[in-house]
């Protein structure tokens, strides 16, 4: 993908069947959640995934700019996915492409499908993703980082909204595509799932995947938003959990 | 506000009917509207083809043109995927600059010709690094009565089979000649209504939906792009059944756009 009339494919499998940054076909990049990470925001996140950083910010439930998008009966959730200018190696002429514009409409949709909007009509929650360094796979880390920043606002919703991508990279599905894998794999399927009820809220993909290819594709895709589920809880805890006093049993 | 409520009265009864396995304008669950691919449409472009699923109708038209290639793609010509949503189609489109949902139909479209290989773009390089075709893909809305993802790729899949690169026009050779296509993709769109999933969704249908789900297949059989769009969420084994319906309502589109 993207890389037609481009240079050639340059190894993405090393001799021991391990991909170029040593991890196995199923394996995640190292994921660092943390919640809490501003002060002016309602509630926020910043999320180290493999060589990503992605800060997210949630605003509201607060009146709603522009006006004529207020519902009367529901809040709508409006995202803002961003990559800074430097995040990228060469630099992106600020302000939202039109990638950008689609990954914030598709994330804003996954999360009104998850977030109790029949709380607070005539309402706007803002959901604020900024990518401040990429490396493959970013509207999945944001998706993490804005999923905790919403529980860290307070804001209802049924579950975490854990993602990933699983890809086809040298004719094999690998979950949590790197940069590399991103540029020369075949496939590239975004996910994000809500745990507690098994279905997806997110979805896309591109490149060639068969029938069969697809339907593992999402069981690999599903097991590891399982694994990313515990890291964001895990995340949650550290900030509200009371810390025992020292000394304590 | 009046709309607000025959709106509200309307996905009440479409969700009413969906649970006993009906649909508004008679359909079954997983029944295509009537597809029709009008090549030539356009004279002026050159390649062109207006298409009508049910009372949805979408334009696309083809200009190629010499341009420079990218210069990290120094051996392959440019392709730009445009689908504009214009006012002239539905009360719901504004003017202005692109609303989202018009940047994701361009997109989703523009995903599935560029991951099934539609064209092989080296074909469009005339000089590495200096002179390529660049194809300019762009589809105009004419009728929103819903499923506009399909509509846009189908007339875009129908121009490019149909294109010529005018190559004696520009002097790039002698005669003008085919545009080649090597793939044909073809989107397949589903929506969420209660619990059942129906195929090719109305306008209606898309208002009173819980969530859609686009599949791209290509000939081979093989998946080349999806989108999950709306408020909704699907199963993974919702997204199973999906693409076995995409896959066998594709033929049928793709004959169409091939045909004519």
């Amino acid at each position: 993908m993207g890389n037609i009339g481009a240079k050639e494919v340059p190894p993405l499998f090393g001799a021991d069947g391990r991909r170029v940054d040593g991890r196995h076909l199923d394996e995640l990049r190292p994921l660092k959640v943390t919640a809490g990470a501003l002060t002016q925001a309602d509630g926020s996140a910043y999320v180290e995934w493999g060589l990503n950083k992605v800060m997210a910010a949630v605003y509201g439930p607060r009146e709603v700019h522009p006006r004529h998008l207020q519902e009367n009966n529901k809040a709508i959730v409006q995202c803002r996915y961003n990559m800074a200018a430097f995040s990228v190696d060469e630099r992106k002429r600020p302000g939202l492409d039109r990638r950008s514009q689609e990954i914030s409409k598709v994330i804003a949709e996954a999360f009104e499908s998850m977030i109790f909007v029949e709380e607070y009509p005539r309402t706007s929650i803002d959901v604020y993703i900024e990518v401040l360094q990429a490396n493959a796979g970013t509207r999945c880390a944001g998706i993490v980082a804005a999923s905790v920043a919403l529980a860290d606002a307070g804001i209802p919703m049924v579950d975490l909204l854990p993602a990933v991508a699983v890809g086809k990279v040298g004719g094999k599905l690998v979950i949590d595509l790197n940069k590399l894998e991103d540029n020369f794999g075949e496939a590239d399927l975004p996910m994000a799932l809500v745990p507690q009820s098994g279905r997806l809220v997110l979805l896309q993909m591109e490149g060639h995947l068969s029938r069969d290819e697809l339907s593992s594709a999402i069981d690999m895709g599903v097991q590891g938003c399982q694994s990313i589920y515990g890291v964001m809880q895990q995340a949650l805890r550290e900030r509200y959990a009371p810390t025992p006093a020292p000394g304590a049993p | 506000m009046s709309d607000e409520v025959t709106a509200a009265i309307l996905t009440t009864h479409i969700l009413d009917l969906a649970r006993g396995g009906r649909r508004v304008d008679g359909r079954g669950l997983d029944e295509y509207r009537a597809v029709s691919v009008e090549p030539g449409y356009v004279a002026t472009a050159d390649g062109s083809a207006l298409v009508r699923i049910g009372a949805t109708a979408a334009l696309c038209g083809i200009k190629l043109e010499p341009g420079k290639p990218f210069p990290d793609t120094p051996n392959a010509g440019v392709l730009t995927t445009n689908a504009e949503l214009i006012p002239l189609s539905s009360p719901t489109f504004e003017p202005g600059p692109p609303h989202p949902r018009a940047i994701e139909v361009s997109r989703v479209v523009d995903r599935a010709i560029r991951a099934a290989e539609t064209i092989d773009l080296t074909r469009l390089c005339v000089t590495p690094a200096e002179k390529c075709w660049t194809c300019f893909v762009d589809v105009h809305v004419l009728d929103h009565d819903g499923n506009l993802i399909d509509a846009a790729l189908l007339a875009a899949l129908g121009a490019l089979t149909h294109a010529t690169l005018p190559a004696k026009r520009f002097a790039i050779a002698e005669s003008d000649t085919p545009l080649e296509v090597n793939h044909y993709p073809v989107e397949c769109t589903f929506v969420r209504l209660g619990d059942v999933i129906v195929t090719d969704p109305t306008f209606d249908e898309e208002r009173a939906c819980q969530g859609r789900l686009t599949v791209a297949t290509d000939e081979l059989g093989n998946i080349v792009a999806m989108q999950k769009g709306l408020i909704g969420a699907f199963s993974p084994d919702d997204v199973r059944d999906v693409v076995e319906r995409a896959l066998r309502h594709g033929e049928k589109l793709r004959a169409a756009a091939r045909a004519g």
